[in-house]
């Protein structure tokens, strides 16, 4: 038996999407623990990481944590390509849309809360169109609809908010280590 | 500053939407069509938004209904017991008024039905 080690030339950058997305992979971790009334309603804490990578290293960055998110994190939990999995790969993929859009929202009227909401309409958006297109292809689903809009007008502004709540603690203590 | 002006907008517009789809998809209930059966057969369809008196022959006679401010009721029945005409103005989607004797009925129909069957 020969054996062959596989080399990969990796970037510094590469780590450091690695590691943030270990973070965002923790949240996710976490999260699962906490119940959730109805399918789907979580808070979405990873998607705080998500917003200071995007406020941080831009877009494809931020699509690279939260992709990655997703598939380590169903392989965590052990949902990878059942159901669950592509609801939030196509809650993920519409809040990155979203998200690309936002970003480029004027900076002194819109902060990473305003990234936040329109991304949790969006996830949830993802979300619904999954079901309904695929999983239960029922009108009656429209009457879940008002649920997830609740959980977004709650959980996007909240993350939102802790998001801009690092980056600013954040920002302080950088400027203090260097001073 | 944390929270901009753009972010409150942002806000806003999300309770409105989602204040927008609970009433578009939790007001079930509501009825929008009145349907008429004589001798169990439909003898008309009929908007509520459109106030309107309809008379309905049956084997006894005519039964009178009555639109009125999105609510239906059988007005007059020739019918012994009047209980349709008993049963008042019919408000959500499903409720259902019949007058046996006269073989005349009138049911609410709407997006969503609150019943499945009602039975008396």
């Amino acid at each position: 038996m020969t054996s062959s080690t596989l080399k990969l030339d990796t970037t510094a950058e590469d780590h450091h999407i690695a590691r943030l997305a270990a973070v965002a992979l923790g949240l996710t971790v976490l999260e699962a623990a906490i119940p959730s009334p109805l399918p789907g309603v979580k808070p979405g804490l990873a998607n705080i990481i998500v917003l200071i990578v995007l406020a941080r290293y831009g877009w494809r960055a931020a699509a690279w944590v939260s992709l990655l998110r997703v598939v380590a994190g169903s392989l965590l939990m052990g949902s990878f390509l059942a159901p669950g999995f592509f609801l939030s790969l196509a809650g993920a993929l519409l809040s990155l849309i979203a998200l690309a859009a936002s970003m480029h929202l004027p900076k002194r009227w819109f902060s990473a809360i305003t990234h936040s909401i329109l991304a949790a309409f969006a996830h949830i958006t993802g979300q619904m169109l999954v079901v309904y297109l695929w999983l239960i292809p029922h009108n009656g689903i429209a009457y879940l609809l008002p649920i997830f809009a609740i959980a977004a007008l709650v959980f996007g502004p909240v993350n939102g908010l802790a998001a801009t709540r690092f980056m600013d603690n954040g920002d302080k203590q950088n400027l203090e280590s260097t001073q | 500053m944390m929270f901009k002006l753009g972010d409150g907008v942002v806000l806003l517009l999300g309770c409105l939407f989602t204040v927008w789809l609970a009433a578009t998809f939790w007001q079930g209930g509501a009825a929008d069509k009145a349907v008429i059966r004589s001798g169990g057969k439909i003898f008309r369809e009929v908007p509520l938004n459109r106030d309107l008196e309809i008379q309905v022959p049956g084997p006894l006679g005519t039964s009178i209904i009555e639109i009125h401010n999105q609510q239906a009721r059988i007005a007059a029945d020739p019918s012994p017991r009047q209980y349709c005409v008993r049963q008042g103005w019919l408000k959500s989607a499903g409720e259902m008024a019949i007058c046996l004797p006269n073989q005349v009925s009138v049911e609410l129909t709407g997006s969503q039905k609150k019943y499945d069957s009602l039975n008396y």
